[in-house]
């Protein structure tokens, strides 16, 4: 049946039946990434349309907008917390459970459950956990802290002046350093016994056989991980908002085009960092796509 | 065989996307009115279900579509009613604060009528505050019909916290400075505060009672200077009073920190007199579990927010959008919508009996003091401008600049205001 199905005369068929997706896609995606630029490139402000022609000033204001540096601010801590995090977090379970430990389907489970949570879910428990009242009203982990006298440890969390964002980020890294841990096991588990051995019999210690055999051998996956926590991080929206809600300190360039666009009726600007943000985007995930797709080839 | 099959499924795919994009479209028949709004759950869509049943016993004839979108205080159906205006899909009629929220936004962009013919036949204009007029018109036109009201600059203090420190319920800024600095020598949390917006809702309080009417309404008009002694004498005031803070008021909602105070936690909180809704649903009783007070400053005046609707230009209906508004400013209306939203009628003359002690003393307040609008809440600036000014206070709040901050205030008022 199949057979039949891609015989070149039948081609016209798939023709037809892809055709719905990539028109949708098209349309969706393309034609809208063009009709942003276009926004984005425009004196828009207010409910009705106006395209009347602004040429990049957008994009300048942007660049010397004091709210757009703290949001870039943020998005740096973010995305080097949440992603070194992560990846060393997940590295290390992963090397655990490829120790061969007893109940190693129960661990794997449990790390990865997070990843299957939303967001939002995570936000708000977070959100509790993180509470930085002081006093009485102390809860969280703030109190078991207390509990445990490491009264060291309380700290402000997420409302820290300036470093915020470094909270947030240990929520996103419990969520997705178990999605890096299964990564990282498949990495480990493709690479073949006998590469160990014949580095044992040379005399390597364990630690060396990590760091010039394991290690070289992984650096795909790592690459991999670098890329999808790193175009999460850029993206990050609804955890922010489920943990701290539209708050200057804690606000990321997604925020911002949310809320100049929709509660302040800024269209361009809006426009303008969502492309930016497009942008970003495009300079992490483009390269990584191509070289995916040549080395699959060559496969 | 096969071939057939998948040209069959092929066919039937598209014959379902086709019918699915098509399909929807209800035959019409006798008039409807498409009322829009984001009152979906709690005493907000009990009151609406409430004046729909107004409706439809005054309007037998007219179907009442109630087409009410959940989620975001409004966000979400502010973003869908954007978006079926720029396809020219109007609703009949739409819910938004009264002023300049809608004012700023639909009237600029010529998406509803003017409403003073309504208001002279209906004889709204000698039940309704004169002070209120002003606030919902442009140009001499009234462009919306408000159906409730809310207090926007309320002090809510513990009795029982003041009393056991001596602390007399303060009447001007400096009182309160002075009863707080008392209050946090005793040991006890003077104010609570919660996340960014409830600090915009204590900076328009702090400005009015610092300022008074005259001068906080000329902020919004553009005749008092954002950049004067006076303002800057205000953002002081407002540095000092948000000192007396709880430390983590950017992880607290409004109602973790009002409930701050009715829990004996903190003595004083500012805020919308909805949160005497709230305190009410914990069971609590006022005078005794929870007192209140105009902010000080501003005692004699009712800085106000109101949900209002409009009529939409192009509005499908627009006869049944008409009755519609004539039943949302009417007293069977508003006396139907408000005891069970836990708000004050537009109209001072609604029935006192049917409200609760502190509802019947903002009854009280509404039809003598002077009325101000509140910006937190849509009524005093645009969107763009409120929009900026939040930005402006988020940065004030990492750094506490004031002149920083005022100079960024001025700006906001040029960029988006009426200062040029």
């Amino acid at each position: 049946m199949l057979k039949t199905f891609f015989r070149d005369k039948d081609r016209y068929l798939s023709i037809i039946l892809i055709s719905p997706s990539i028109l949708a896609v098209l349309i969706f995606v393309y034609v809208f990434i063009g009709w942003s630029v276009r926004v984005s490139l425009s004196k828009w402000k207010g409910i009705t349309a106006d395209y009347t022609w602004n040429g990049l000033d957008n994009y300048i204001q942007l660049f010397s907008d004091q709210r757009f540096h703290v949001d870039v601010r943020n998005t740096l801590i973010f995305t080097g917390v949440f992603v070194i995090g992560s990846i060393v977090l997940g590295f290390l379970l992963a090397v655990m459970l490829d120790q061969g430990l007893k109940g190693e389907g129960f661990f794997r489970s449990l790390f990865l459950f997070p990843m299957a949570i939303s967001y939002i879910v995570t936000g708000v428990v977070w959100r509790w956990l993180m509470n930085p009242a002081e006093g009485v009203r102390t809860s969280g982990f703030n109190l078991l802290f207390s509990y445990l006298h490491l009264d060291f440890l309380q700290n402000a969390w997420h409302t820290t002046p300036n470093w915020g964002m470094a909270a947030i980020a240990l929520a996103a890294i419990w969520q997705m350093s178990g999605y890096t841990m299964a990564l990282y096991l498949a990495g480990l588990r493709s690479i073949p016994g006998e590469l160990r051995e014949a580095a044992q019999i040379d005399g390597a210690n364990e630690l060396q056989i990590y760091r010039y055999i394991i290690l070289p051998l992984l650096s795909p996956v790592t690459l991999s991980a670098l890329i999808i926590l790193g175009h999460m991080s850029l993206k990050v929206f609804d955890l922010i908002i489920a943990i701290a809600g539209k708050q200057y300190p804690l606000d990321v360039p997604a925020i911002y085009m949310w809320q100049t666009t929709f509660d302040g009726l800024f269209y361009g600007r809006g426009a303008a960092i969502g492309i930016l943000l497009l942008i970003s985007v495009a300079v992490l995930i483009i390269p990584y796509i191509r070289y995916t797709l040549k080395t699959e080839v060559r496969q | 065989m096969s071939k057939k099959l998948y040209a069959l499924l092929a066919v039937l795919l598209i014959a379902a996307t086709v019918l699915t994009a098509c399909g929807g479209g209800a035959p019409a028949g006798g008039s409807k009115v498409e009322v829009f709004s984001w009152w979906t759950g709690g005493g907000e869509a009990a009151g609406l279900e409430a004046m729909i049943k107004v409706f439809n016993a005054e309007y037998a004839g007219v179907e009442f579509v109630n087409a009410a979108v959940a989620g975001g205080a409004g966000t979400n159906a502010r973003a869908v009613l954007a978006s079926r205006l720029q396809a020219g899909d109007p609703p009949d009629s739409w819910q938004g604060h009264a002023g300049q929220e809608l004012i700023g936004t639909y009237v600029a962009g010529k998406q509803i009528e003017p409403l003073n013919d309504l208001y002279e036949a209906e004889g709204w204009l000698s039940v309704m505050p004169q002070t209120l007029i002003p606030l919902i018109s442009q140009d001499g036109n009234i462009y919306s019909v408000p159906v409730n009201i809310h207090r926007a600059n309320v002090l809510w203090y513990n009795p029982g916290i003041l009393t056991a420190n001596n602390v007399a319920v303060p009447t001007t800024v400096d009182e309160w400075i002075a009863a707080m600095e008392t209050l946090q020598a005793a040991g006890v949390q003077p104010l609570a505060l919660g996340e960014q917006w409830t600090k915009m809702h204590l900076l328009e309080t702090v400005l009015l009672g610092t300022l008074g009417a005259d001068k906080y309404n000329g902020l919004w008009d553009g005749s008092t200077d954002w950049g004067s002694a006076e303002v800057t004498a205000a953002l002081d005031n407002f540095v000092t009073i948000m000192g007396f803070a709880n430390t983590d008021s950017a992880s607290l909602s409004w109602q973790d920190a009002s409930q701050l105070v009715i829990n004996g936690d903190a003595a004083f909180n500012v805020m919308g007199d909805w949160a005497e809704g709230y305190f009410r649903e914990l069971g609590k009783t006022p005078n005794t579990d929870y007192g209140w007070a105009p902010v000080p400053g501003s005692v004699g005046v009712f800085q106000f927010l109101s949900d209002s609707f409009v009529l939409a230009v192009g509005a499908p209906d627009p006869e049944a959008a008409t009755d519609w508004l004539k039943v949302a400013g009417s007293k069977a209306g508003q006396e139907a919508f408000n005891p069970v939203k836990g708000s004050i009628c537009a109209r001072t003359d609604c029935d006192k009996t049917l409200f609760g002690v502190y509802l019947q003393s903002a009854m009280d307040d509404w039809s003598n003091n002077i009325v101000v609008g509140s910006l937190t809440h849509g009524v005093v600036a645009n969107d763009s401008w409120k929009s900026e000014i939040d930005t402006a206070l988020g940065a004030f709040i990492a750094d506490l600049n004031v002149s920083a901050f005022q100079s960024a205030l001025v700006a906001a008022c040029q960029n988006s205001g009426p200062c040029q």
